[in-house]
């Protein structure tokens, strides 16, 4: 999902930074509140941090014989909201765009918007939707990761539609974009849904009492879960 | 939960290796990067005129270092998890051995 350093052109990069700069102000303004009154996150901040980054170093092949990458923003946004999450993602796209060459510094705006925002976005209202209609807890986690990576992509071939509209028009160019982008994420989305939800299933198992304090996770469904397992 | 998550993830991670194998048994594929895919829409939009306005400010110099710095990423991040979850978990089991010594404790007063 990465757009490739100078790939935007004005006044499209301008846009992408507008709009992503006070959404990760915001971020870095929850992130310092929630850290400041509730020490115990930070450990999990550092995970979901931690999980992104691994996350998004992997590029695998699909079956459309060519390689992209998981995002790896599903977790922490399920866990943090996406506010905070944003962040998480603009460490990690800095740190490819300054020594990676992969993404770049002019198109960072973009890239945060499709990756940090949107992506995580859709991971949150899909969890908050899916628990509340009673789904079970890994399935609501793997379906909001899996449609966060894939949203990550569509939002991605969307943008580079608005820049570089076809003579027909931005519909035809979005399309062709989305040829190489979504059909390529299908089968990563839904291995990132499943290794997410494996990773969550490890994180209630041994810190349900903070997800409980967080309200990410209610005290009955830890309970149906515990008993569940034994 | 009867099916065990673990043991779903694993098969889904298997489906996605044979469908590599397959493809790339049976198809000729360059397995490049969707990213520089997206470059060669680009140019087929514009026609080849669009010429990327700034260029990176570091480029690692082969693709060696490329994967070092990859692999520098994901080890990065896997010892943050992992440090944690080990950490949590030993946490969790001294606070169980706790409990339980308190509650012997007072069975022997």
């Amino acid at each position: 999902m990465h757009i490739m350093e100078g790939f935007l052109p004005h006044p499209w990069w301008e846009i992408w930074f507008l709009l992503s700069l006070p959404v990760v102000a915001f971020g870095v303004y929850r992130m310092n509140r929630m850290i400041k009154e509730n020490r115990e996150t930070l450990p999990l901040l550092a995970v979901a941090g931690a999980f992104v980054f691994v996350l998004s170093s992997l590029k695998l092949p699909s079956i459309t014989g060519s390689c992209s990458h998981p995002t790896g923003t599903g977790m922490g946004s399920i866990i943090f909201g996406p506010w905070i999450t944003s962040v998480l993602a603009v460490i990690v796209l800095v740190y490819q765009a300054v020594f990676l060459a992969h993404g770049g510094l002019t198109t960072l705006g973009a890239n945060t918007f499709s990756m940090g925002i949107a992506g995580p976005t859709i991971a949150y209202l899909v969890y908050k939707a899916a628990t509340r209609v009673g789904l079970h807890l890994y399935l609501a986690v793997f379906l909001a990761a899996t449609l966060a990576d894939w949203t990550t992509y569509l939002v991605t071939s969307f943008q580079l539609a608005l820049a570089f509209p076809s003579t027909s028009g931005v519909l035809v160019s979005f399309e062709a974009f989305a040829a190489v982008f979504a059909i390529t994420q299908i089968p990563l989305a839904i291995v990132e849904g499943m290794v997410t939800a494996l990773m969550f299933k490890y994180i209630v198992q041994l810190r349900s009492d903070v997800l409980v304090r967080m309200k990410v996770v209610s005290q009955s469904t830890i309970k149906g879960l515990k008993e569940a397992m034994a | 939960m009867k099916i065990k998550l673990e043991l779903l993830t694993f098969s889904v991670i298997v489906l996605f290796i044979a469908g590599f194998a397959y493809v790339s048994s049976s198809q000729d594929h360059e397995w490049s990067g969707a990213d520089s895919k997206a470059e060669g829409v680009i140019s087929n939009l514009t026609g080849g005129t669009y010429i990327p306005w700034f260029q990176s400010i570091y480029q690692p110099p082969s693709s060696e270092i490329e994967s070092l710095l990859f692999a520098l990423q994901a080890a990065m991040g896997s010892l943050i998890i992992g440090y944690f979850l080990g950490y949590y978990r030993a946490l969790a089991k001294v606070k169980a051995e706790n409990a339980a010594q308190k509650r012997e404790g007072k069975s022997d007063a």
